[in-house]
């Protein structure tokens, strides 16, 4: 693959001292950033991409979880926690609701354009991904934040005590990069495994392999049974506009549902019946239960949605058109980086994490947080780390003085144990990862003996990544996100495994009702050994919203 | 994916370049190339970022497609997302005008 770039030669390497380094450029490492300057300390954002583009809400148009102050919020909280299969906590989801919600209201005084309703108010529950990541690219900026577009990370920096800062690439000036730092926070995202999804490209679960290279434990990571329609071969995953779909069959007939209707609602109870469908045969649909002002509203409040069905020149309204589920991982899934503080640290000192990069089983639980708790998700958590990390800045004020001490931390895709094999590359590496964990009928509908094949699968693709994947100049960053896809694709079949229940979007046909033995997060940690291990159980039913 | 940049329309700004979340184009001194288009995440972004409307994202995600320069203009194709978001000559607007609460309402 060609390197290009501005400097073919490469350069120096670009070496930067700061308080916070916050790894990811997507609202969540937004929000942090502004948080860490706030607290005045000094801030470097480095993101894979460029941060205003990069990330799942960027191209999109995310709805928020808004929930004013006043006597109803602890109901509506409550009523929330009851559809998040048991494993939620109401604490965190109320501290959540109230911290995204003044964070809403800094966006109204920054001027950020919310649309009015009819009665003139701000309806500010619904944030326009590329107008919305705009408008915080230039609020990081303005406060004062060096962000580093184009410059993926690929490990953390430790001292042995503390986190110590990240080393990467600038792969448009093709050189090196390195930020020594007091604290670092994970805003990298989920992981997609590469599923052509909108905003997916950089979101390989590289900030998983390096907090557990630090050893950070992940929770949750079986919650990767997350699924969205999008027209086919499209990279539109949005759910929406499929309230309205009626599904069909390729010759037009539709398709029949347990109840003996034809099959209606993309997004609702009946989502399962149209994947087992579709496992059987191509599946077609129509948006023919949307009345021409709903119409309307979906082309103009969904311009995203529409752009494919317009450049194929199709009405989505009237014709039929192939449809698939798409894949999200832990993007809408709810794995992560477990959280150990209040202030969004973990297991490791100097290590923050934040948005997608850490488990939202708190927030969401077995459900996914995607259409609402995500977006608040990512601004709270945000918020947080960004205040967390600064605070463990200041008290480590003294620490530059040990920086030399400080080592790199990454092994599997970077560090070969062995010399690299020709036939390895990234891509190789990629699509055997996704032939176990995205096909339908091994991760939407789970069983016992189909994810112990695809985990014996994984583990010997595992030891060669190990032994001999690594890539050369700027493109290492490929090798490790392949190696960091490998990794959470064993994390997720190992948590999975573990589960001998159904729970959420985690469908085991060998254990198909609700364990209350298991409404406790399964946490896993290591790399080339897993541990899998299982939490307390959650406290739930008592200290709920009061 | 993407996969027209009109030459005639570009005035070779190289925002693109920059803002590509996934590093698909590559500067040369006059209009950006397509350098890698296969790392293409189909996200439409470049499009409302060109200052000129000069840039085409296929709908297909899978895999290159066969489409023109000329067809693009046929069909007016150049700009089509940034006129449906309100975004003009590269900048952000229309979000004031989003009628997704709505759809948000009408969707229970
Ligand atoms: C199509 C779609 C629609 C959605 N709609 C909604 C919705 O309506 N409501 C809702 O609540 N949620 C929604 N979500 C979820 C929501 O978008 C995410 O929860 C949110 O974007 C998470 O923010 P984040 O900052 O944690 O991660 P992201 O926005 O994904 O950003 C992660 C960032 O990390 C960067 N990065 C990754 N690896 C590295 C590395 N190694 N070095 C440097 N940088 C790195 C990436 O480039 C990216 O910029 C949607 C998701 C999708 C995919
Ligand atoms: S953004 Fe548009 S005008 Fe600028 S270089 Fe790219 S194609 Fe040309
Ligand atoms: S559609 Fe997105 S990923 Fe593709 S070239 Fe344009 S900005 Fe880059």
């Amino acid at each position: 693959m060609s390197s290009n770039q501005t400097d073919p030669s490469g350069s120096d390497p670009l070496r930067l001292q700061a308080d916070v380094l916050i790894i990811g450029g997507g609202p969540s490492g937004a929000w942090a950033a502004l948080a860490a300057a706030e607290n005045g300390t000094k801030v470097v954002l480095a993101d894979k991409g460029y941060l205003g583009t990069s990330g799942a809400t960027a191209p999109s148009n995310t709805g928020t979880w808004c929930v004013a102050p006043g006597e109803d919020r602890a109901q509506i909280v409550e009523r929330r926690w009851q559809r998040t299969a048991g494993l939620a906590d109401p604490r965190w989801m109320l501290r959540c609701v109230d911290r995204a919600y003044e964070n809403l209201l800094k966006l109204v005084e920054w001027g950020y354009p919310f649309p009015s309703e009819d009665d003139g108010k701000l309806y500010i529950a619904n944030l326009r991904g590329p107008d919305y990541m705009a408008f915080m690219r230039r609020r990081v900026l303005l406060a004062g934040v060096t962000v580093l577009d184009q410059h993926p990370a690929l490990e953390l920096l430790s001292n042995g005590e503390t986190v110590t800062g990240a080393a990467g690439v600038d792969r448009q000036r093709n050189r090196d990069w390195r930020v020594d730092a007091k604290a670092v926070v994970l805003a990298t995202g989920g992981c997609a495994f590469h599923e052509r999804i909108l905003g997916a490209t950089g979101l390989t679960g590289d900030g998983y392999l390096m907090a557990a290279e630090a050893g950070a434990t992940l929770s949750g990571m079986e919650f990767t049974g997350k699924y969205t329609l999008a027209p086919h071969g499209s990279s539109l995953n949005k759910g929406l506009p499929f309230r309205w779909a009626t599904f069909y069959r390729e010759d037009g007939t539709e398709i029949i549902n347990s109840d003996g209707e034809p099959l209606r609602n993309g997004i609702g109870e009946r989502e399962k019946e149209i994947a087992r469908a579709m496992i059987e045969a191509p599946v077609y649909a129509r948006l023919d239960q949307a009345e021409p002002v709903l119409q309307d509203w979906l082309r103009q409040g969904q311009p995203n949605c529409f752009v494919p069905y317009s450049r194929m020149g199709i009405d989505p309204f009237k014709a039929l058109f192939r449809v698939t589920f798409k894949a999200e991982g832990t993007v809408r899934g709810t794995g992560g980086i477990r959280l150990a503080t209040s202030d969004c640290g973990t297991d490791v000192p100097g290590l923050y994490v934040a948005g997608d990069a850490a488990s939202r089983e708190n927030m969401t639980g077995a459900m996914s947080g995607g259409g609402a708790v995500n977006s608040s998700w990512a601004i709270a958590s945000g918020w947080w780390s960004g205040q967390g990390a600064s605070q463990f800045a200041k008290r480590h004020e003294q620490r530059s003085a040990f920086r030399s001490t400080s080592s790199p931390l990454g092994e599997a895709g970077l560090r070969p144990a062995g010399t690299t094999k020709p036939g390895l590359t990234a891509k190789n590496v990629i699509a055997a990862v996704q032939a176990e964990v995205l096909p339908l009928e091994k991760n939407y509908f789970r069983d016992g003996d189909r994810l112990e094949a695809s985990r014996q699968k994984l583990d010997t693709l595992w030891s060669d990544v190990r032994h001999h994947l690594a890539g050369a100049g700027v493109d290492r960053y490929r090798a490790r996100e392949a190696a960091a896809i490998a990794a959470t694709g064993r994390w997720s079949l190992n948590a999975s495994l573990a589960r001998q229940e159904s729970r959420g979007m985690h469908r085991r046909a060998d254990f198909q009702s609700n364990d209350p033995a298991f409404t406790r997060p399964i946490l896993v940690s290591g790399i080339d050994h897993i541990r899998v291990e299982a939490a307390e159980p959650v406290q739930h039913g008592k200290e709920r919203a009061s | 994916m993407i996969e027209v940049i009109s030459e005639s329309r570009c005035i070779e700004c190289d925002i693109c370049v920059k803002v590509c979340p996934a590093n698909v184009f590559d500067k040369t001194g006059g209009a950006p190339v397509i350098a890698r288009q296969d790392d293409c995440q189909t996200c439409f972004l470049c499009e409302i970022y060109c200052p000129t409307d000069a840039l085409y994202v296929a709908e297909y995600a899978d895999g290159p497609v066969a489409i023109t320069e000329a067809e693009v203009e046929e069909r007016d194709l150049f700009g089509s997302y940034s006129r449906a978001l309100g975004w003009k000559r590269g900048k952000p607007g229309g979000t004031q005008f989003d009628p997704t609460h709505r759809i948000r309402v009408a969707q229970v």
